[in-house]
C-alpha cells in the first residue's frame, strides 16, 4: 500500500523480509545500511531482544533518488522469524508493496524455510493479499556454508510462481543489493499499472 | 487519498488543507510537534518543532504502536484503542485514530494539559476525517474520467529503476 504524494513529489512504498529465524533478514538490512551514503538513508531501527533476536521488526528508509522529479522512498522492514512471533509477523505485513523471501540453505533449515513461506502465504491472505499477486523476489542465502542444499532444489521446493531469485551471502553482501533492486523494480512497475 | 484498502494518494489542495488542519492543532494545543501517520507507518503531514526529531522513525515506531496494540485488543475481543497516551518525565504522547486509516500523534510537555490536548485534538480530528473523506470522493471521480492515467508513472523505464541502484 503505496503512498504517493503529489504534493510534495514522493513516492513510499513498503517492503518486507520474511524468512525463518536466523535466515539473515537483519543481517540484509544492516549490509544495506552499512552501504548506502548517509544523505540517502534514516536511522535503522531494530527491536530486538538482548540476544539480538528481532522482537518485533526492523526498519530502514531509504531514498535512493528520483525518477521523473518524484521522490522514491523504500521503507524496508524484516519480520521476526521465530515461530512464537507469529502475532507481531502479520502487523508487519500490513501495507506491504513487495515481499523479499530470505530462505537459509543449510539441509537443516529447509523444513523452517517452507513452514515459514506457507506461513506467509497464509499471514498474506488474512489480510487480503495473494502472495502470487505481489511483487515478490527470493534470496538464497548462506550459500557459503558447507552443508547446503543445491539452489535447483530450494527453487523446486519454495518457489513454484518461478518468481526472480538469488544466490546471497548477506554477511559479505552478495546478492543483496540485487535481491533489493529485483523486488524495487516489480513494484514501481505495478504502480505503473494502476495509476 | 484513497482509503478503501488501496494506495495512498494525496494531492496539493488536500495536503495544505491537512498542513492547515495541523497547524491549527500545533498552536491551539500548545503541542511541540504534531503529525499524522498512514496506519502502514508512513508520514503523511506534521507541524511544530520537528527539526530535531526523526519522523520518519517516528512514524514508523507509533503505527508499530497502533498496530501491536489493535492485536491486544483484539486478543481481548475489543475493536481497537482509539487513544493510546504515553507520559514521560518531560514529553508526552498523544496518539488517537482517525476512521480506520490515519494516526494522529501529538507530542507536549508541561505548557500545555492533556485535558486540552484531548479537546484539541477531538476537534482537529473531525476536521480531519472530512477532508479525508473529501479526498476519497475526488480520487474515485478522477479515477472515472481517467486523468489519473496521465500521471508520471506510465512513463517510468527499467533504466529510471536501475539508476536509483548505482
Amino acid at each position: 500500500m503505496s503512498f504517493i504524494n503529489y504534493s510534495s513529489r514522493e513516492i513510499n512504498v513498503k517492503i518486507v523480509y520474511y524468512g525463518p529465524g536466523l535466515c539473515g533478514k537483519t543481517t540484509n538490512l544492516q549490509f544495506i545500511y552499512k552501504r548506502t551514503n548517509p544523505d540517502q538513508k534514516g536511522k535503522l531501527i531494530s527491536l530486538a531482544t538482548e540476544t539480538e533476536r528481532t522482537l518485533f521488526f526492523d526498519f530502514l528508509p531509504l531514498s535512493l533518488g528520483d525518477i521523473k522529479g518524484f521522490k522514491i522512498r523504500f521503507h524496508l522492514y524484516t519480520v521476526p522469524g521465530q515461530v512464537f512471533y507469529a502475532a507481531s509477523r502479520k502487523l508487519i505485513l500490513k501495507g506491504v508493496d513487495g515481499i523479499v523471501f530470505v530462505a537459509d540453505s543449510q539441509i537443516e533449515r529447509m523444513e523452517s524455510n517452507m513452514e515459514s513461506i506457507d506461513d506467509l502465504k497464509i499471514n498474506l491472505a488474512e489480510q487480503g493479499y495473494d502472495l502470487d499477486k505481489l511483487p515478490f523476489a527470493i534470496q538464497y542465502n548462506k550459500r557459503d556454508l558447507p552443508n547446503i542444499v543445491p539452489v535447483g532444489d530450494m527453487d523446486r521446493v519454495l518457489n513454484p510462481r518461478n518468481v526472480v531469485w538469488f544466490e546471497g551471502v548477506a554477511v559479505t553482501g552478495k546478492g543483496v543489493f540485487e535481491t533489493l533492486k529485483a523486488v524495487a523494480k516489480q513494484v514501481l512497475f505495478e504502480l505503473k499499472k494502476h495509476y | 487519498m484513497t482509503m478503501m484498502g488501496s494506495d495512498l494518494i494525496m494531492y496539493e489542495e488536500e495536503f495544505s488543507r491537512i498542513n492547515a488542519e495541523l497547524q491549527k492543532l500545533h498552536q491551539q494545543a500548545n503541542a511541540k510537534v504534531v503529525f499524522l501517520v498512514d496506519k502502514n507507518g508512513q508520514l503523511i503531514a506534521s507541524a511544530g518543532e520537528t527539526h530535531d526529531i526523526d519522523t520518519t522513525s517516528l512514524a514508523s515506531l507509533t503505527a508499530g504502536n497502533i498496530a501491536a496494540t489493535g492485536g491486544i485488543a483484539r486478543l481481548l475481543g475489543e475493536k481497537e484503542f482509539t487513544i493510546l497516551f504515553h507520559e514521560g518525565e518531560k514529553d508526552n504522547i498523544h496518539i488517537s485514530m482517525i476512521g480506520q486509516r490515519i494516526i494522529l500523534v501529538v507530542i507536549f510537555d508541561g505548557r500545555t494539559s492533556i485535558g486540552l490536548v484531548r479537546l484539541r485534538v477531538k476537534k482537529a480530528s473531525d476536521a480531519l476525517a472530512k477532508i479525508f473523506d473529501e479526498i476519497v470522493e475526488k480520487f474515485e471521480k478522477e479515477k472515472g474520467t481517467g486523468k489519473l492515467e496521465e500521471s508520471f508513472f506510465a512513463e517510468i523505464s527499467d533504466e529510471d529503476i536501475d539508476n536509483l541502484f548505482k
